[in-house]
């Protein structure tokens, strides 16, 4: 029994947040890794484009809840998304014209692109900023949670409760369809099949009559529609915050590194070893070791190996860890 | 027209907008914006060495002026002598158990034979030694973070005068960048940038949480300073005799005072940034740090040691960054580990030295100055901005308010634009490299 109480313990507070997590990140990282396959930079307004997206989800949500639109037990939020996502695209493709093409046309380095997207990041930052303000919003409705803690422990009558929010089943499900759908598109579909090409080899692309211009408005649209979703997921999983976002830049950079940067798969694989290795590192042990060892040999402290504060340091290290040891990632990646 | 003609130029007209915030704002104010303008010049002139002399993206400034500004603490204040009995010796010695551990580990995978054997050697050696290290530290950590937490709670300082901080914050700051660069160097450009966009963070991080090193967002206030206090002049007699005699406030004029004995400190460390950084960029080796920058293959091929002349040059910069780091941490008077935001300390200084004109050491100093001035005004204006869109709105419509409200984030827009206009139409900024 206490070991089944552990377990229980274990998925509660590690294994079904950091499959959340994980899914939420694997999202963000793919729209950087494809980014990284197509255009050839690493786009530092990723982070803010996710704000953007989600930000104007967060007030089509807003306005379908003051006109009384609801999806009963699911958050309103799903259904003010393709919104979100069209509003995403509108601005990622402004912006690809009135910016990144002139770059492209000119052959400019990778970097200075690098440097370009830092511009475009304080714009965005700048607008989403200025359009919904820098604090916490909250916009989730609908039921709070798939199981309670207290339906779960009358259904088991087990010590220990677990509990599934809504915002966790929806994130993986979503993220699920989201990845089997990209990955029939780049496979299955003829647009698909040009961007890998693209991304493979741009002269011999070109020579077999693919047309630049096209793949890259698609993969805008495609990495819009991933950051919206991406955006969207996290906020009703936590919370939305202009900043909050920003900061994701790191773990799902690291995501997209660890997976090997090109590779989608690989940005998938990143995710999920990002998440999991924080959530592990961060959780306090006591109470599922309390329930797996035999009593004499129970903690006395928290057993948390590091500080919830030093998450990105997790993340980070992982980072290092894999430019030390196998600098194309994972699944091996584009870049050496 | 030559480039001190163009320099002078630009400079007369960053001058006369100062200048016309002195008359129009305040003295005060005025002083305000030229002394974190020296600041930022040195900081755009660290960023300048490793981005216009070498082209390394280098995006943890925030991380190592941040290491400067925690080298002020840790030199100036007095040592807290009760936190250093209750368990100063231990947690150092934690510490050094902890470097033990890392540097084993190292050994470990130089030396053993390459296998599986090796990885789980490693492996287990860390995991113990992070145990170990655990096992020493935390209670001192507790120890130390409980002597008088309201007012102390950390191991103070050496109690050195402040300026030997600035020195140590650039080494500190060098520490920190050595380790990143041996890591992240002789990969993409890109991964470098990912990597110090890390270590910013977890120095932040850091600072934030280690409330025993110093004292965590508890913040450290009342640092030592190199200038006199206001209080002390305005009860010094004979300063009073003197300003009043010149017909000053003197209040204004205490005020006034220190602030330029800070403006003298920053310009002398600025000129001799300045000038180290010119002599370098004329030298053999600043030839040879542009020629690797143009081309890698090239100058590898010419028997360059490329990766380790980035390593060279990326510590010099952060350094740089470190020192000016301390400065500022210096003549805020306090450490506020939660007002180190990336936006304003890394990508800002990054406008800096775009705007400015990357590769020209005295673009960097003058983008410093203006973009700081700029940060600093495009909020006032940007609010009167809105006060006259909405001014035609009726008094509390919705619109209105928020329009108002939100008018302060605009700098952040601003900022962008500039960098954005700077890149597409003037790529080699104000001050164009020779």
């Amino acid at each position: 029994m206490d070991l089944l109480n552990a377990v229980i313990a274990l998925a509660n507070f590690v294994i079904i947040p950091a499959i959340a997590y994980g899914s939420q990140l694997a999202l963000g990282a793919l729209g950087v890794t494809l980014i990284y396959g197509i255009l050839r930079f690493s786009n530092f307004a990723h982070g803010d484009t996710m704000a953007f997206g989600a930000m104007i989800t967060i007030l089509i949500t807003w306005w379908l809840q003051a006109a009384g639109v609801t999806l009963g037990p699911l958050p309103t939020a799903l259904l003010a998304l393709p919104f979100g996502i069209l509003g995403c695209i509108a601005l990622l493709v402004i912006t690809d014209r009135a910016v990144y093409r002139f770059y492209r046309v000119q052959k400019a380095k990778p970097v200075i692109l690098v440097i370009v997207s830092m511009g475009v990041m304080f714009i965005m930052n700048g607008i989403v900023r200025f359009v919904i303000g820098p604090d916490d919003q909250r916009f989730a409705d609908g039921e709070r949670f798939i199981i309670s803690a207290g339906t779960f422990r009358e259904m088991t009558g087990l010590a220990e409760p677990l509990a599934i929010r809504t915002s966790q089943g929806i994130t993986l499900v979503t993220a699920i369809i989201v990845v089997v759908v990209l990955f029939w598109f780049l496979n299955r579909t003829r647009t698909g099949k040009s961007m890998r090409a693209y991304s493979d080899n741009e002269d011999l692309a070109l020579l077999s009559g693919i047309n630049p211009e096209r793949v890259v408005l698609y993969t805008w649209m495609i990495v819009a529609a991933l950051a919206t979703i991406a955006g969207v997921l996290y906020g009703l999983d936590k919370s939305f915050k202009p900043f909050t976002y920003f900061q994701l830049l790191l773990p799902i950079f690291a995501a997209a590194i660890v997976g090997g940067l090109g590779n989608p798969v690989g940005a998938i694989a990143g995710g999920f070893v990002i998440a999991f290795s924080e959530v592990t590192i961060t959780y306090a042990w006591k109470k599922v070791l309390t329930y797996a060892l035999p009593e004499s040999m129970a903690p006395e402290g928290l057993v948390q190996l590091l500080s919830t504060d030093y998450k990105f340091a997790v993340s980070f290290v992982i980072l290092l860890i894999v430019l030390l040891f196998k600098p194309t990632g994972l699944f091996k990646g584009k870049a050496v | 027209m030559t480039d001190s003609v163009k320099f002078t130029l630009y400079a007369a007209g960053i001058a006369l907008l100062i200048i016309a915030t002195g008359m129009m704002q305040s003295w005060n104010t005025a002083l305000i914006i030229v002394n974190m303008g020296l600041v930022s010049a040195i900081m755009a002139l660290g960023v300048n060495l490793q981005w216009g002399f070498a082209g390394l993206f280098n995006v943890g400034v925030m991380g190592f002026v941040a290491l400067g500004g925690l080298a002020t603490v840790l030199i100036a204040m007095p040592p807290v002598t009760d936190a250093w009995a209750a368990g100063g010796l231990r947690i150092i010695l934690s510490l050094v158990l902890g470097a033990f551990t890392i540097a084993g580990a190292i050994l470990l995978y130089r030396y053993l034979p390459k296998g599986r054997a090796r990885t789980l050697a490693m492996i287990a050696f860390l995991i113990v030694g992070f145990f170990v290290y655990r096992a020493a530290f935390d209670p001192a950590k507790i120890a130390i973070e409980g002597v008088n937490p309201a007012s102390t709670g950390y191991l103070g300082g050496l109690g050195l005068p402040v300026l030997v901080a600035w020195p140590v914050g650039g080494l500190l700051a060098a520490g920190a960048a050595w380790i990143i660069g041996k890591t992240a160097l002789g990969l993409r450009s890109d991964y470098l940038a990912i990597a110090t966009l890390g270590i910013a963070e977890i120095v932040i991080a850091v600072l934030k949480n280690e409330d025993w090193l110093a004292r965590g967002v508890k913040n450290v206030i009342g640092l030592p300073r190199p200038v006199p206090f206001e209080v002390d002049l305005q009860n010094d007699p004979a300063f009073v005799d003197r300003v009043t005699g010149m017909g000053f406030d003197v209040v204004t004029a205490s005020s006034i005072y220190v602030k330029l004995g800070y403006s003298l400190l920053f310009t002398a460390v600025l000129i001799i940034v300045l000038v180290m950084a010119q002599l370098a960029l004329k030298s053999p080796w600043g030839r040879m740090m542009r020629a690797i920058r143009d081309n890698e293959t090239a100058a590898e091929a010419m028997g360059k040691d490329v990766t380790a002349r980035h390593l060279q040059i990326f510590v010099l910069g952060s350094a740089i960054c470190g020192i000016a780091g301390a400065m500022m941490t210096t003549l805020d008077g306090q450490l506020t580990p939660g007002s180190y935001q990336p936006l304003r300390f890394t990508f800002l200084i990054w406008v800096m030295v775009i705007v400015g004109g990357s590769g020209n050491n005295f673009g960097a100093v003058l983008g410093g100055f203006l973009i700081w001035f700029l940060w600093v005004q495009v909020e006032p204006i940007g609010i009167w901005l809105m006060s006259v869109v909405t001014s035609g709105m009726a008094d509390g419509s919705w619109l209105k308010e928020h329009l108002l409200e939100n008018a302060a984030h605009m700098r952040l827009f601003t900022m962008g634009l500039i960098l954005l206009l700077v890149l597409r139409f003037s790529p080699r900024g104000l001050m164009p490299e020779k």
